[in-house]
């Protein structure tokens, strides 16, 4: 049943994101670049999705099992380390160059655009090339 | 002084749509039991095998969105890149290791953190728009977007 329910949310996700044009990198480069004409279209998007979230993520908070599965899986980290700083700048820095984020990149893959084919390519190499930082203890992103 | 682009600007569209996606996440985590993190999704479905199935499939689901939405309005999805195809390959690396280290991105932390009050996800959120914000001004400086 899970099953039917990740299909079903993923694709809720998509229409999400779809009707809110962020499948469009020029659209999000167009919330980023502050300094032209802004389109503040991306924070809307973000109130809506927060507006329904937070509501439903705190009533939920003493109940101890979801639907079909044994338990909740809530992040339990609460350390603010180098990894997450160093992390969320190299991010910023990626979507910022193109205006693609993980969601809408694999959403557009529908449209069979080769741009966003490359992306979503070059977005698994830098998945197994963060390897790199978990085996080398001398990096400073591993404390 | 920041003025607002009323041509680009959807407001209606972009808050609904904000809505679905809030609607997606608390879907996947009633029934799932877990937090609707994209990049952790895909990294998920690379190289674990716990969840495989059910983070297939929300995948899956991901990208026949567009395509029910084209096919339900018969609308045309409007798609282009600002940057050169080089750029587009250092930016897919950079969003993938930086997803990966700092554990999160626009929906793990940016959508689901911030709603569950998490500091860690607020304060990554802050550091990865601006970052972002600061990108996008400098290749404009250098001319390369």
């Amino acid at each position: 049943m899970n099953k039917i329910f990740s299909l079903l949310s993923g694709l809720i996700f998509g229409l999400g994101l779809t009707l809110s044009s962020m499948t469009n990198p020029a659209k999000v480069i167009g919330f980023l670049d502050i300094t032209g004409s802004w389109d503040p279209s991306l924070m809307f998007v973000m109130i809506g999705a927060i507006l329904i979230c937070f509501p439903i993520f705190y009533l939920l908070q003493n109940k101890n099992k979801p639907l079909f599965a044994s338990r909740f899986e809530i992040p339990t980290i609460i350390k603010i380390d180098r990894r997450l700083i160093f992390g969320s700048a190299i991010f910023g820095m990626g979507w910022g160059t193109v205006g693609f984020c993980p969601g809408p990149a694999i959403s557009s893959l529908a449209l069979l655009n080769p741009l966003s084919i490359l992306f979503v390519i070059s977005m698994v190499i830098g998945f197994y090339s963060s390897l790199i930082f978990h085996t080398t203890k001398k990096s400073i992103l591993y404390k | 002084m920041i003025t607002i682009d009323i041509v680009n600007f959807t407001p209606y569209s972009a808050f609904s749509g904000g809505l679905l996606i809030g609607i997606a996440v608390i879907l996947f985590f009633i029934s799932t039991g877990r937090i609707a993190g994209i990049s952790s999704i895909v990294n998920n479905t690379l190289t674990n095998t716990t969840n495989w199935l059910s983070n297939f499939l929300f995948l899956i689901g991901l990208v026949l969105g567009p395509i029910v939405y084209a096919f339900i309005l018969n609308k045309n999805i409007p798609f282009s890149v600002t940057t050169s195809l080089p750029l587009i390959i250092i930016g897919g690396i950079l969003v993938g290791l930086g997803t990966k280290i700092g554990s999160g991105c626009t929906s793990g932390h940016g959508i689901c953190g911030i709603s569950r009050f998490s500091f860690r996800s607020i304060l990554a959120t802050l550091i990865f728009m601006i970052v972002a914000m600061i990108t996008v001004f400098e290749l404009k400086w250098l001319g390369l977007t």
